[in-house]
């Protein structure tokens, strides 16, 4: 009915891996807020995993437009 | 209380932008909603990839996501026969042999189903136990959640239950069905994305699931029931007596009191989750909706129950500073385990989204009740008793649209009253949980009799119904679980026999239930005459509707080919985790 929820949940996790992506970078050599995650920069490996999700849906969103006029 | 955690701006920013596509996404919906049907059905348009996630969603509210991480600390890998036997086989049952009747039957919902099939009594029964049952459970999830933020992010309780239920209002009342299931597949994502990173930093803490088995196998062997050290980590190896095993049952109750009645009971029969098939655009999509479902639900145990066993670890592990919020009775609080493991790995951002992810499970828990009442509410009890419908189409339409509207709002604040009985009555939650268990068995053997054997009858199908919750009542009130405390467990009657846990005694309970509703089913029918004929039964009982051709289609875009694929996987996991 009406939408297509790729285009939804696309705009989201691009925008979230956006955020996450750039708070990982400005945030690389804190080591204190790292500290939890084992020293891992999760912020930056999240923000690019839901930036490729995010893409990936909006692709898949494009495609099945053009097939269905 | 040492479970709270500060937010930083980050994480309000993730949680808002979120809940702003919620609320966008309604508001998107708003303009289609034009009649009843679009409103309560979803105008039966879902492609099976959308309905399929939905219908997983629904059931992955945040008292699934907390009581399974839990049992993952409490029961090890034996909570994946929630899963891998007890919900698996169920849905792919639902799939292949009953949709085609649920969908073709053009039934709007599983109590209007028991109309056409039976009679009117058996309808209304159901439908008024329904809508109760419904609002209940709604109001209870919204109580969990208010609780979770008032001790977790330190937020006001009445702000909090207000607050998440005017959100839940807001999108269902704009786009209704299609909404809540949109927002469901919104949900699941962000369910997924928001818990992975645990799953990664707590395996990765303690050496991925090798070291998981090392370092769990001293712990496991000093317990005090002596269990063998590889029990957490099995999922049948030890179920060969009940004393092996921390859930406490035999492979048999297992097999047929989770695998069978329990599940069968649930995944089949409930209509929260099987509207979310209905509202699926063809047969085809409506069968392949459960199946669909059943992919992502047989690995959701990765998900939520694997970090629950690295809690256990973590908790034995005096360095690691983790430790579960204690009640009243010094008992820890099992269900903050997946807070607890937010709070321990992830720094502001991530943390954000894993909250966010919480919040979203409750929501989508919520948001399916009120929708599955709103209909129910309004075809099976208004429509049928208050306002029948009249020769003006038009105008039908229209008067049920608003009355569903209607519906939502008072199905809302009906739970937000429940919520607030929730919290001032402790025990409610186990009450309600085993009431839901009792009226649940019993329909299982009723539908099934309906859809497979014509000659089941109207008369002896609500008898069933009632007997089976009569016995269920009767073996609850007669048999308790050892060391139980309150009445609310069972024993109100005698104790005329002890189940070693709790979990064993709801199993036996569901097996009572549904043979006994089977049984009276069965031998009433066969002293009552069938009133319906033939004609009227068709498309309603398997052997009077035409077969499904799927000659035509392809062999691999068939129901039956996916049917064997998710068997084929769960056999695979099942024997990997043995």
């Amino acid at each position: 009915m009406g939408i297509d929820i790729k285009i939804p949940i696309g705009l989201m996790f691009t925008i979230f891996g956006l955020l996450l992506t750039a708070y990982g970078f400005f945030t690389r050599l804190d080591d204190a807020l790292y500290k939890p995650s084992l020293g891992i920069n999760i912020n930056l490996w999240s923000g690019i995993g839901m930036l490729v999700l995010g893409i990936l849906m909006l692709a898949l969103a494009m495609i099945s437009k053009k097939s269905k006029p | 209380m040492n479970s709270g955690f500060l937010l930083s701006w980050i994480d309000y920013l993730v949680m808002i932008i979120y809940f702003a596509f919620v609320l966008g996404i309604g508001w998107a919906l708003k303009r289609y909603m034009k009649d009843a049907s679009a409103f309560l059905e979803a105008g039966r348009s879902m492609p099976a990839w959308v309905a399929g996630l939905a219908f997983i969603s629904t059931n992955l509210g945040a008292l699934e996501v907390m009581g399974m991480t839990g049992s993952g600390m409490k029961y090890g890998m034996l909570t994946t026969h929630f899963y891998w036997i007890g919900a698996i086989p169920a849905m792919v049952f639902l799939a292949i042999f009953m949709m085609p009747f649920y969908y073709g039957s053009k039934a709007r919902s599983v109590p209007e189903y028991l109309k056409l099939r039976y009679d009117e009594k058996t309808r209304g029964l159901n439908a008024i136990l329904f809508a109760v049952m419904t609002i209940l459970a709604s109001g209870i999830s919204m109580y969990a959640l208010a609780i979770l933020m008032e001790k977790v992010l330190g937020w006001n309780f009445h702000l909090s239950l207000i607050l998440s239920a005017a959100i839940v209002l807001a999108y269902t009342y704009l786009g209704g069905l299609s909404s809540a299931i949109y927002n469901e597949v919104l949900q699941f994502f962000i369910i997924v994305v928001g818990l992975l990173p645990i799953v990664i930093l707590s395996l990765k803490d303690v050496g991925g699931w090798h070291g998981l088995q090392q370092s769990l196998a001293p712990i496991v062997s000093h317990m005090p029931q002596h269990y063998a050290p590889d029990t957490w980590t099995t999922t049948w190896k030890y179920t060969g007596t009940a004393k092996a095993n921390p859930l406490g049952v035999e492979w048999y109750g297992i097999f047929a009191g989770l695998g069978f009645v329990l599940s069968f009971g649930y995944w089949c029969t409930n209509f929260l989750i099987v509207q979310r098939a209905m509202s699926a655009k063809s047969t085809t999509a409506a069968r392949n909706t459960p199946l669909i479902g059943a992919i992502p639900k047989m690995f959701i145990p990765f998900l939520i129950i694997v970090p629950g066993i690295v809690a256990l670890v973590l908790a034995n592990t005096p360095g690691k500073g983790f430790s579960l919020p204690l009640n009243e009775a010094g008992q820890p609080i099992y269900d903050y385990t997946i807070i607890m493991l937010l709070k321990q790995y992830l720094p502001a951002g991530v943390l954000g989204l894993g909250v966010t992810a919480l919040l979203a499970s409750f929501m989508s828990g919520m948001a399916g009740n009120v929708s599955a009442f709103n209909t129910v509410w309004t075809y099976d009890i208004y429509q049928s008793y208050i306002r029948p419908t009249t020769k003006d189409k038009v105008s039908d339409d229209n008067h049920y649209l608003f009355v569903g509207r209607m519906a939502t709002i008072f199905g809302v604040v009906v739970s937000i009253a429940a919520a607030y009985l929730a919290s001032m009555f402790g025990n409610i939650m186990d009450f309600l949980q085993t009431i839901f268990s009792m009226v649940n068995a019993p329909l299982f053997a009723v539908i099934f009799l309906g859809m497979f054997w014509k000659r089941a009858t109207g008369h002896a199908a609500f008898t069933g119904l009632l007997a089976g919750f009569f016995i269920a009542l009767m073996h609850h009130g007669l048999t308790f679980p050892e060391g139980a405390d309150t009445l609310v467990k069972g024993g109100w009657i005698a104790h005329l026999h002890a189940y070693p846990v709790e979990m064993a005694q709801n199993f036996w309970t569901a097996i009572f239930a549904c043979s006994t509703s089977a049984i009276v089913t069965v031998v009433l029918s066969l002293l009552t005459t069938q009133k319906k004929s033939d004609d009227e039964l068709k498309g309603l009982v398997y052997v009077l509707t035409p077969k499904l051709n799927e000659e035509s289609v392809p062999w691999y875009t068939r129901s039956t080919t996916l049917a064997i694929i998710v068997l084929a996987l769960v056999s695979i996991l099942t024997i990997l985790f043995w």
